[in-house]
């Protein structure tokens, strides 16, 4: 409060909006966003495990949104927050060891997030579509 | 007087050390290989009818790996949510109200799952 006597008035750090934004500082943004996102997908994984263990007719239900194309649709979003995520998280683990923290490293990072992300997304539907025989 | 040594006993001020670190990094790990079998398992099954899926589910290597997957995927989602909250919401009683609904959806959603898939793979 700026009124109160008893909170010394020290200088405060510099927040989001001061910056210029940059691509190094959206990747850490996007791994918190997808990670947090992850909660909703592993509900929706929740309620297809449930109504499975529950029976053909709660079943019906979830597999008319899941198969829909709106549910396709989340599912793929799903999955892209998962490889995003993963691939975010992979670079958080060889920051551990102490490598890969001088500027060309995390821009090539920060691109290999984002198009690795995508493309092995894209990998694992077709790979997955391959396996069912294409139906 | 607390020499370096002491301090560190003292594991810092949640006396537990680096404890959630390492809990996060072993179940980030975990989770490389059980998320590409879940985006597999998902692809594979969309659209598919109720026998098939729960047949599939019924698979005790299926069961193992989503069971696996639920536990490692939850105990990663509370430490990184309560990391989240820790960093926005400042207020005392807001935080800890947002840290006891985290932890009990966290742990909500790992015990629907385990409870559905111990259901499944016993038949009942």
């Amino acid at each position: 409060m700026g009124n109160n006597n008893t909170q010394a008035q020290r200088p405060l750090s510099p927040h989001l909006q001061i910056y210029r934004p940059m691509l190094t500082m959206m990747m850490s943004i996007a791994h918190r966003v997808s990670g947090a996102s992850l909660a909703i997908g592993f509900l929706l994984l929740a309620w297809w495990l449930v109504a499975v263990s529950s029976g053909p007719d709660a079943f019906a239900t979830v597999n008319s949104f899941l198969a829909s194309i709106l549910g396709r649709f989340v599912l793929f979003l799903f999955s892209w927050a998962l490889i995003h995520h993963m691939l975010g998280g992979i670079r958080h683990l060889i920051w551990d060891t102490g490598r890969g923290l001088d500027r060309t490293s995390i821009e090539i990072f920060a691109w290999g997030t984002i198009i690795g992300s995508t493309v092995l997304t894209v990998a694992l539907w077709v790979a997955g579509y391959w396996l069912r025989g294409g139906a | 007087m607390a020499t370096p040594l002491a301090k560190a006993r003292g594991l810092g001020a949640a006396h537990r050390g680096t404890e959630t670190f390492w809990r996060q990094r072993m179940t980030a790990v975990a989770n490389v290989p059980l998320v590409i079998f879940l985006i597999l398992s998902i692809v594979t099954h969309i659209g598919a009818d109720y026998a098939t899926v729960r047949a599939y589910l019924a698979r005790p290597l299926v069961a193992l790996a989503m069971l696996a997957l639920v536990i490692s995927a939850s105990i990663h989602r509370r430490i990184g949510l309560k990391e989240i909250i820790e960093d926005y919401v400042h207020g005392e009683g807001a935080k800890v109200a947002t840290l006891l609904l985290t932890t009990f959806f966290a742990v909500g959603v790992a015990l629907a799952s385990t409870l559905a898939l111990v259901k499944i793979s016993l038949g009942s």
